[in-house]
């Protein structure tokens, strides 16, 4: 297995501060991660947080990459130690050379002590008890401290830290001079006592001008807005909870009336995830654009009533930011696990679309194109994030809006079209592609028809005659096909654009594509011929069975025991479950590109493939 | 169920309404449930209700969950949009769809099993919520669909068809209403049309969830001697404390002669309506004297009935969050799309 490009550099590394959780302490790493940012440098911050409000251990990792990688990081250069409770953890998680931080205003801990790293200590507990009042003054601004004391270790731009303090205190000035006191405190003392910068360190660059930092959830939140949702109800569960808490801000300063205050939204916090489910579908049947977003648990409890949206044919977009399962499972670790479950939830035959975000930006658009596809295919549809992707704050493209956007409301009948036609029949393929025009409920008395999760034949009757009966059912299975042609493409990053496949296929999808992408560039350094394709949607597009076909070794990469997108692509394109390799990564926490890298090398000695010397001369770049 | 359509049978003689159709306007699909099932005659009711409202059939949405109650929704305003959804969860759907559409005239039809079981929390945060809608319990005691397991309201000692008797205390709809702060509560018997009618009519115009717990007779099951949902039971055990005049806003009622027992609520629309107070100290807007009052009769075995108690005053789910007096669903795009400006500007605070 490679090493990881040891010997961090200029604006390449990594560093992770070890905290408690609840004092405070995510608002000095934030500003350390925008402060970085605002400096040019491709940076990338994932919160590793407790299920717990307060007391438990939390860790925030930055990695910083001038070529741009943001995949959560194998090794740390530095870690900042400040949680007495897990030293151990904390100075093991150093990698051999690299440098640990903790607050020296207590005697060294026999535990912090290791051959091989630099330990550095800056008493700052101590230097803000005599700065400050009052405990929880004290406990905030330690944290203000450490940021400060890493300013001058990394050699973070002091001004742009003092413009975000600025920003930030603009209304509160006791606040801002506190503020100020402490990032000098742990500024200054790093500099009175130690060699700064340490040999990794910043240096401005240029590359984020057209970047923002943004997390999934803020950014399937806006998606939402912009796709002109009006209904979305909810039942509060992590990670998916700041969706919600999104969509209401974005409406709060969006859609509210300027002359009379009233909400042009509905926003509806419901009993349970069965309720919210069914706020959805009932929105979705009167014609509104609805939605929801939960979790795992509660994917499992909207069950029945998906069966019910996906037989009745009625659209709703259902936001799944996966966690670490099963059962409550943790709640706060991140995972792939819901792709089964999704893929054909509910009893009977059933099969959803799902579109696979793999970041913030993507968030976005596929929340849009998800609103498009529920209406044009009258049916459920999923949009499959994760911990990762929806509640960290991610380096991504501005978003961009096209004006000339409008929703794609699918074959509804207006009043006129109805006078237009003889009989409306519900569920009538005119057109052969398995979509039927729908009415909406108020539109004219020839619109009406009743909707039944009971058998029902094409004019919405009830049935329990089988001709009946089947000709929607496989008029269902139809209408799946056609969307597999019209949901998201999968992304090709092939080796070659003209010679043919590479030896190695990797598939892979969603928050794992950072790392997949980076282990690409790596294998493809160290001599492997390796083509990768990241399936954006379900059902497949026919492009995806081609891939696996065309690729004698392929690698299913995700994050899940069971190799569950390797299950469907096996159900889904009749090719062998045997004929791809999966490379998993499920203990809960982000991908890293070693995890890949060492997966698929695995795989390969196994298949008795030739070992190619390691030749990483320079730093690999991006692939496209 | 007929796959023929029938030409529709003109009926010159027929009455109209002011729309200018005939009670057959309202009428659904044809009833597929047991002779004389309870539910029946609340269907024909709730058409006799519907016509006399000059109601647009079309501007009517029937929710439902699952059950032989819940399945009448298809028996009624065939041209309307009907749901017939999951097992207790009708609910969410027309909370749902009313969140979408409030302009609609929302008709749920549920069981007790789809209510007071399966379905209990729905109900409970409809009520909650005052969603705009009539919500009509079919009330027999008994899972009639699944062939007679009891349900949540039947009665302690009321018996089974093979005899068995049932030991858990029964959850009474209107009870619980009145405790979860519902704005219109009411009792009737599918038996009694002249009553139940303009219940219905008044609930209709109520502006925000109106409950109406109908005894409704399961005679397959449940209408035997021993059962407290029988036709005879409730028969000999009825009592009408606030019989219900609905007077629509368009009928002149000035010429009434005074008369104290009759007590009048002006609806949300301007329509009135009116109950003669059979018991004097018995007043339907006060919640707790009519908790009370239902209490008191019932521990003497009687089943009371009428118009229980309205709120008129409390507003609906709209009301409560302040939505725009547009329905959602008529909101053009352009209005809700905040456009690539407004996107730019935000972007700004991300970076
Ligand atoms: C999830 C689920 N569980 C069970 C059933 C079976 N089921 C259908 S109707 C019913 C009871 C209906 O009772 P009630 O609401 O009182 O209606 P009634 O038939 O008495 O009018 C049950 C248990 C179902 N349809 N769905
Ligand atoms: S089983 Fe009972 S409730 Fe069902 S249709 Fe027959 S009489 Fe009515
Ligand atoms: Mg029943």
């Amino acid at each position: 297995m490679p090493q990881p490009p040891n010997g961090a550099g200029v604006n390449d590394f990594a560093f992770k501060i070890g905290t408690v959780n609840g004092t405070g302490s995510a608002s000095a790493n934030s500003l350390l991660m925008q402060a970085i940012f605002r400096m040019g440098i491709p940076v990338t911050g994932k919160n590793v947080f407790p299920s717990n409000i307060q007391g438990l251990p939390t860790w925030y990792e930055i990695r910083v990459s001038k070529d741009g990688y943001t995949a959560r990081p194998e090794h740390v250069d530095l870690v900042v130690a400040l949680n007495t409770a897990t030293y151990a953890k904390d100075v093991a998680a150093v990698r051999p050379g690299g440098y640990l931080l903790y607050d020296s205003s207590w005697p060294l801990d026999d535990t912090l002590i290791r051959e091989g790293i630099t330990i550095l200590g800056i008493p700052f507990g101590r230097m803000c008890v005599e700065s400050f009042q009052g405990d929880r003054e004290r406990t905030l601004l330690r944290n203000i401290a450490y940021a400060g004391a890493l300013a001058a270790l990394l050699e973070i731009d002091m001004d742009v830290i003092g413009e975000m303090l600025r920003e930030k205190f603009s209304k509160k000035k006791s606040l801002l001079d506190a503020n100020f006191t402490a990032i000098k405190l742990g500024y200054d003392y790093a500099r009175a006592n130690y060699t700064c910068p340490l040999p990794f360190h910043l240096e401005k660059m240029d590359a984020n001008k057209d970047s923002i930092l943004l997390d999934g959830n803020s950014a399937a939140a806006l998606g939402a807005v912009y796709a002109g949702a009006t209904v979305g109800a909810w039942y509060p569960i992590t990670p998916s909870t700041s969706l919600m808490e999104a969509f209401k801000e974005y409406c709060e300063r969006f859609r509210i009336d300027p002359a009379t205050k009233q909400r042009k939204y509905a926003l509806i916090q419901a009993e349970d995830e069965l309720a919210a489910a069914g706020m959805v579908i009932g929105a979705g049947w009167a014609g509104a654009r609805s939605f929801t977003s939960t979790a795992g648990p509660g994917i499992s409890l909207m069950s029945e009533f998906i069966g019910l949206a996906y037989y009745t044919e009625i659209p709703g977009v259902f936001f799944d930011i996966q966690r670490t399962g099963p059962s409550t499972g943790m709640p706060t670790r991140t995972q792939q696990g819901d792709l089964l479950s999704i893929a054909y939830l509910s009893h009977g035959d059933t099969k959803h679309i799902a579109l696979f975000p793999a970041n913030p930006a993507e968030c976005f658009y596929l929340a849009v194109e998800a609103f498009d596809l529920t209406e044009r295919f009258q049916t459920p549809v999923f949009v499959v994030s994760d911990l990762d992707i929806g509640m960290n704050d991610w380096m991504c493209p501005t978003l961009k809006w096209d004006d000339s956007y409008r929703p794609d409301r699918g074959k509804v009948l207006d009043a006129d079209a109805l006078e237009r036609i003889q009989r409306f029949s519900r569920y009538f393929d005119t057109d052969g592609d398995g979509i039927a025009a729908r009415t909406l409920p108020g539109t004219s008395p020839k619109g009406g028809y009743f909707t039944r999760g009971s058998g029902h034949d094409k004019h919405a009757i009830y049935t329990e005659d089988s001709a009946a009966y089947l000709e929607v059912v496989d008029r269902l299975a139809r209408k799946l096909v056609t969307a597999s042609t019209a949901v998201p493409a999968p992304e090709f990053h092939a080796q070659n654009d003209a010679s043919g496949a590479a030896d190695i296929g990797i598939i892979s999808l969603g928050g794992c594509h950072a790392a997949v992408l980076e282990a690409v560039d790596r294998l493809r350094h160290d001599g492997r011929s390796v083509d990768y394709m990241r399936v954006r949607a379900f059902p497949f597009a026919p492009s995806v069975r081609e891939f696996i076909e065309s690729h004698s070794r392929c690698y299913v990469v995700e994050q899940n025991r069971d190799g569950q997108l390797r299950t469907l692509l096996a159900i889904e394109t009749g090719i062998a479950r045997d004929r791809m390799t999966s490379v998993l990564d499920y203990g809960g926490l982000p991908l890293t590109a070693d995890r890949v890298v060492s997966g698929v090398l695995a795989g390969e000695r196994q298949t008795g493939a030739p070992e190619y010397p390691s030749v990483r001369s320079a730093v690999p770049t991006m692939s496209s | 169920m007929t796959s023929i359509t029938k030409p529709p049978v003109r009926h010159p003689s027929l009455p109209k309404n002011a729309l200018g159709l005939t009670k057959r306007e309202y009428e659904g699909a044809m009833s597929t449930l047991c002779a004389g099932c309870g539910h029946d005659s609340v269907t024909a009711a709730l058409v006799q209700a519907l016509w006399e409202l000059d109601l647009p059939p079309h501007r009517a949405a029937k929710m439902s969950g699952i059950g032989c109650s819940s399945k009448t929704t298809a028996y009624f305003l065939r041209q309307s949009h009907g749901f017939n959804g999951v097992h207790g969860r009708m609910p969410s759907l027309a909370t749902g769809a009313n969140a979408a559409n409030k302009d609609l005239a929302y008709i749920g039809i549920s069981g007790d099993g789809d209510s007071l079981s399966i379905g209990l929390g729905q109900l409970c945060h409809a009520i909650r919520r005052n969603v705009n809608m009539l919500y009509v319990l079919e009330n027999n005691g008994v899972y009639g669909l699944t062939k007679g397991q009891f349900s949540a309201s039947a009665d302690v000692g009321s018996k089974s068809k093979r005899g068995e008797a049932n030991v858990q205390p029964p959850i009474d709809p209107v009870l619980l209403a009145l405790s979860l702060g519902a704005t219109f509560v009411a009792r009737s018997f599918s038996g009694d049309k002249a009553q139940l009618v303009p219940i219905l009519k008044a609930a209709m115009r109520h502006n925000g969830f109106a409950l109406i717990d109908v005894i409704s007779p399961c005679v397959s099951f449940n209408d035997h001697e021993t059962s407290t949902k029988s036709y005879r039971y409730t028969r000999n055990h009825y009592h009408d404390i606030a019989p219900v005049d609905f007077v629509p806003l368009r009928r002149e009622i000035s010429a009434e002669i005074p008369d104290t027992s009759l007590v009048a609520v002006t609806m949300h629309d301007g329509s009135i309506v009116r109950f003669r107070k059979v018991d004097s100290e018995y007043d339907p807007r006060d919640r707790d004297a009519a908790y009370a009052y239902v209490r008191a009769r019932q521990a003497k075995g009687e089943v009371v009935t009428g118009l229980l108690h309205i709120d008129e005053n409390a507003a609906d789910m709209h009301g409560v969050s302040g939505t725009v007096d547009t329905p959602l669903v008529e909101l053009p795009y352009e209005e809700l799309c905040p456009g690539s400006g407004a996107l730019a500007e935000l972007m700004e605070e991300y970076r």
